[in-house]
């Protein structure tokens, strides 16, 4: 056993450490330690960057822009990204339709798909939610039939982060409705998103952003090549797809740097006569999350040396978990730390309310959202109790 | 960074496991040994030197086996296992932990060598009433008279403080601070009387009226040595505790299989899955923090903060594991007659022998403010 890096993975760490801060423009990062979501162009200038110094898809297959990089170094990129304030490759991209497009597709639209994927010069989204269809997505009513050379689709998705901005959208729907059972018969299709018949209304959340949407497909006419695998064989590429999204899910690095802003700003805070980072009980609060936090890097790193072949580890469940805690436990920390200032969300000019504190309760209602995305946190625990406890 | 065991450790944990699982995989065996004193098996205390465990961390020029944090680890969890009430924590860590960093030559050949060999058990003199988790002492003072020293005063409760033949005793000096002294388990103006504790343990209240004592090592103040020696003795009891918790889990999703109520088995019903699911996410957390902090130990970094990190999630993992491993039973959990609440029961002990949680979280919240963030795998801990 041996608690430190080896030199080698010290140097990838240094390396890391000073790419992320030196080559991503510095505009972007200090939006991100202001707790402020990178707009597209944000997203679009920061993967491209990361693509072109071979950073942006290391996980992937090697002929395609992977580095066949261990898990630690995995673990190390995107730890030190997060600390950098750096926004991440966008996963509906790096981690969601370009594995499976690797891994399902076919010569033709891996050539055609994955290098746009990797430099984002295509920006996907995610078509999988519907209204009756959330935690049990193989319930999922989106039908598309076939018609000569194409795919007639109608239905609806939901959820759908980030689809105005998108080129293009992944999505699941129902190919065979007589199948016995209802995994059976969905198949995977990509279409571009001003196809006649997509339209997207943006749902407002409740920290005023349109990070969300609707989507309705009606009448949608997709062609053939357009299908991604096998026909009524979808749900295997979205199992495969929600494993992946798992992995690196619990933010450790993100969540750190939002604990040590706490400490700064509790220290600059005033309570009694004295900071509050010196009031008792706060300290013992911030004590308490950042133990539990340190329990679960080790874990993470635990998770990762075990998880060789690629494959996520069952306890990834509990990274999940317990990684989606600690981001809601901090920033409700915040935003008690902002106490009386925090109802002043959306104040503009002449209002005294520092920036920290306005975002303080948006972000925290924001974040309620991390416990239920990715596989909410109650199908963790049927997760943890039926495929590791054998419940 | 490498958080696996080898093949030897991995080998050492199955003969740990194999020894103890021959005395108590039988829960009624542990209930028997427990009910009458000294409250352990000496046989089993024999086989364990026998094995080496009890010389395990001290040097082998002093009868020890010279190994290192990652074992002793091995062999804490693997008693937490199966509940094993053999003090090795409390003889062997601690009290001989703190001969091994304080003694002289002399005192480390003639002393670890008879722990290592089992005949000799001795206990960490420390606690006293009205004293909650310090390094220090102050109820036992110590005189020098013409070059020798005696003690006086009350220490309790000292774990197996009747059954210990040396003890190693902590007392306020007269020039201050708190000094460290070897006592006779025969010695004249010792008075000690044993007892059983919730968990089937043994303490006592040992009383000092002028015993004559000898300085451990070369005298003067030692708190910094105590803290240190707390500190890897709280990292073994993190092992110990997931080695508890990991039963109790394992116990309590069989009964869950099991147990049959409104004509299903009880695995039927979401509410107590879940909870046993958050169980293992408590199990998991514990485990991680407790090998990493074996492993600051070995690495030479912060053991006392490690410690401090440890004993915190330790702290409130036992417990939560604990309390709900006997909810999920039901009645039959709070019984002296099943296994499942004597593993609530010992949680507890450590959660009170060496600090609680809350005791842990004072310590790193009166330092929280001094640096950003922090990193396991880096200063101060790597």
């Amino acid at each position: 056993m041996q608690l430190q890096l080896s030199p080698e993975m010290q140097a990838f760490r240094e390396e890391m450490r000073t790419f992320f801060t030196t080559q991503v423009p510095k505009e972007i990062r200090d939006k991100g330690a202001a707790r402020h979501h990178p707009t597209k162009e944000d997203f679009v200038t920061t993967q491209r960057i990361l693509n072109a110094a071979g950073l942006a898809v290391p996980h992937w297959p090697v002929e395609y822009g992977g580095r066949d990089w261990t898990p630690l170094q995995r673990h190390i990129w995107r730890e030190e990204m997060q600390l950098a304030h750096v926004p991440e490759p966008l996963a509906f991209n790096t981690s969601m339709i370009g594995p499976v497009l690797a891994q399902f597709g076919n010569q033709e639209q891996k050539d055609r798909f994955l290098a746009k994927t990797a430099n984002l010069d295509i920006w996907w989204c995610q078509g999988f939610s519907e209204p009756d269809a959330g935690s049990d997505l193989a319930g999922l009513r989106t039908v598309a039939v076939q018609d000569g050379d194409e795919w007639v689709v109608n239905g609806q998705k939901t959820w759908t982060t980030m689809g105005q901005h998108a080129d293009w959208i992944f999505c699941l729907a129902r190919t065979d409705p007589t199948a016995e059972k209802k995994q059976r018969g969905i198949s995977m299709l990509v279409f571009p998103m001003d196809t006649p018949g997509v339209t997207l209304r943006p749902i407002e959340l409740l920290d005023g952003g349109f990070e969300v949407n609707e989507v309705f497909f009606e009448d949608v006419r997709v062609p053939s090549e357009n299908l991604i695998g096998e026909v009524n064989k979808g749900w295997d590429q979205a199992k495969f797809l929600l494993g992946n999204e798992r992995v690196g899910i619990a933010r450790v690095g993100g969540t750190k740097g939002m604990l040590a802003l706490a400490k700064e700003l509790a220290r600059e805070t005033t309570y009694n006569g004295r900071p509050l980072l010196e009031d008792p009980r706060y300290a013992s609060r911030i004590a308490e999350i950042e133990n539990e936090l340190v329990a679960l890097e080790l874990t993470a790193l635990r998770v990762v040396a075990n998880s060789a072949d690629g494959k996520p580890h069952p306890a990834s469940s509990v990274l999940k978990l317990k990684g989606s805690v600690l981001q809601q436990e901090v920033t409700e920390l915040i935003v008690d730390i902002a106490g009386p200032l925090s109802v002043a969300s959306f104040a503009e000019e002449g209002s005294d309310v520092p920036d920290w504190a306005r975002v303080s309760a948006p972000e925290y209602l924001n974040y309620r959202k991390v416990s239920i995305y990715g596989g909410s946190n109650e199908v963790q625990r049927v997760i943890i109790s039926g495929t590791i406890l054998g419940l | 960074m490498d958080f696996t065991y080898d093949s030897e450790q991995n080998d050492l944990r199955e003969a740990v496991a194999s020894l103890l699982a021959r005395a108590y995989s039988d829960s009624e065996n542990r209930r028997k040994v427990t009910t009458t004193d000294p409250g352990f098996d000496e046989k089993v205390w024999a086989q364990l030197a026998d094995m080496g465990l009890l010389g395990l961390p001290f040097a082998e020029e002093h009868g020890g086996m010279g190994a290192g944090p990652v074992e002793v680890a091995i062999v804490a969890e693997e008693i937490g296992r199966v509940l094993a009430p053999e003090p090795f924590v409390e003889a062997v860590v601690l009290a001989g932990g703190l001969i091994d960093a304080v003694g002289t030559d002399a005192q480390k050949g003639e002393l670890l060598e008879a722990i290592a060999g089992g005949t000799s058990l001795p206990t960490f003199a420390h606690a006293e009433i009205g004293a909650r988790w310090t390094p220090t002492a102050s109820a036992v003072t110590a005189t020098e008279t013409g070059g020798s020293w005696t003690l006086s005063g009350v220490k309790e409760p000292v774990p197996h403080g009747a059954r210990a033949d040396v003890l190693v005793v902590s007392a306020a000096l007269p020039g201050g601070g708190t000094g460290l002294f070897v006592v006779q388990g025969d010695a004249t103006g010792l008075t000690r009387t044993g007892y059983r504790n919730h968990d089937g343990t043994r303490s006592a209240n040992v009383r000092f009226d002028g015993t004559p004592a000898t300085q451990l090592g070369t005298g003067g103040d030692q708190t910094q040595a105590i803290e240190r020696a707390q500190a890897v003795a709280r990292i073994a009891y993190a092992h110990e505790s997931v080695g508890a918790m990991d039963t109790a889990l394992r116990t309590t999703v069989e009964y869950l299989k099991t147990r049959k109520q409104f004509g299903v088995t009880l695995n039927k019903f979401q509410a107590l899955n879940f909870r046993a699911a958050d169980m293992y996410v408590s199990l998991e957390l514990a485990r991680s923090i407790a090998l990493w902090a074996s492993v600051v130990q070995l690495s030479d970094g912060d053991v006392v903060t490690a410690a401090d990190r440890a004993r915190l999630t330790t702290s409130r993992t036992g417990r939560h594991i604990g309390k709900d491993a006997i909810q999920l039973h039901g009645g039959i959990g709070v019984t002296a007659e099943y296994k499942v609440g004597h593993y609530t029961s010992r949680l507890t002990a450590i959660d009170h022998l060496l600090g609680d949680g809350d005791f842990a979280a004072d310590r790193l919240a009166a330092k929280v403010g001094s640096y950003p963030t922090v990193d396991p795998i880096g200063a101060p801990y790597a």
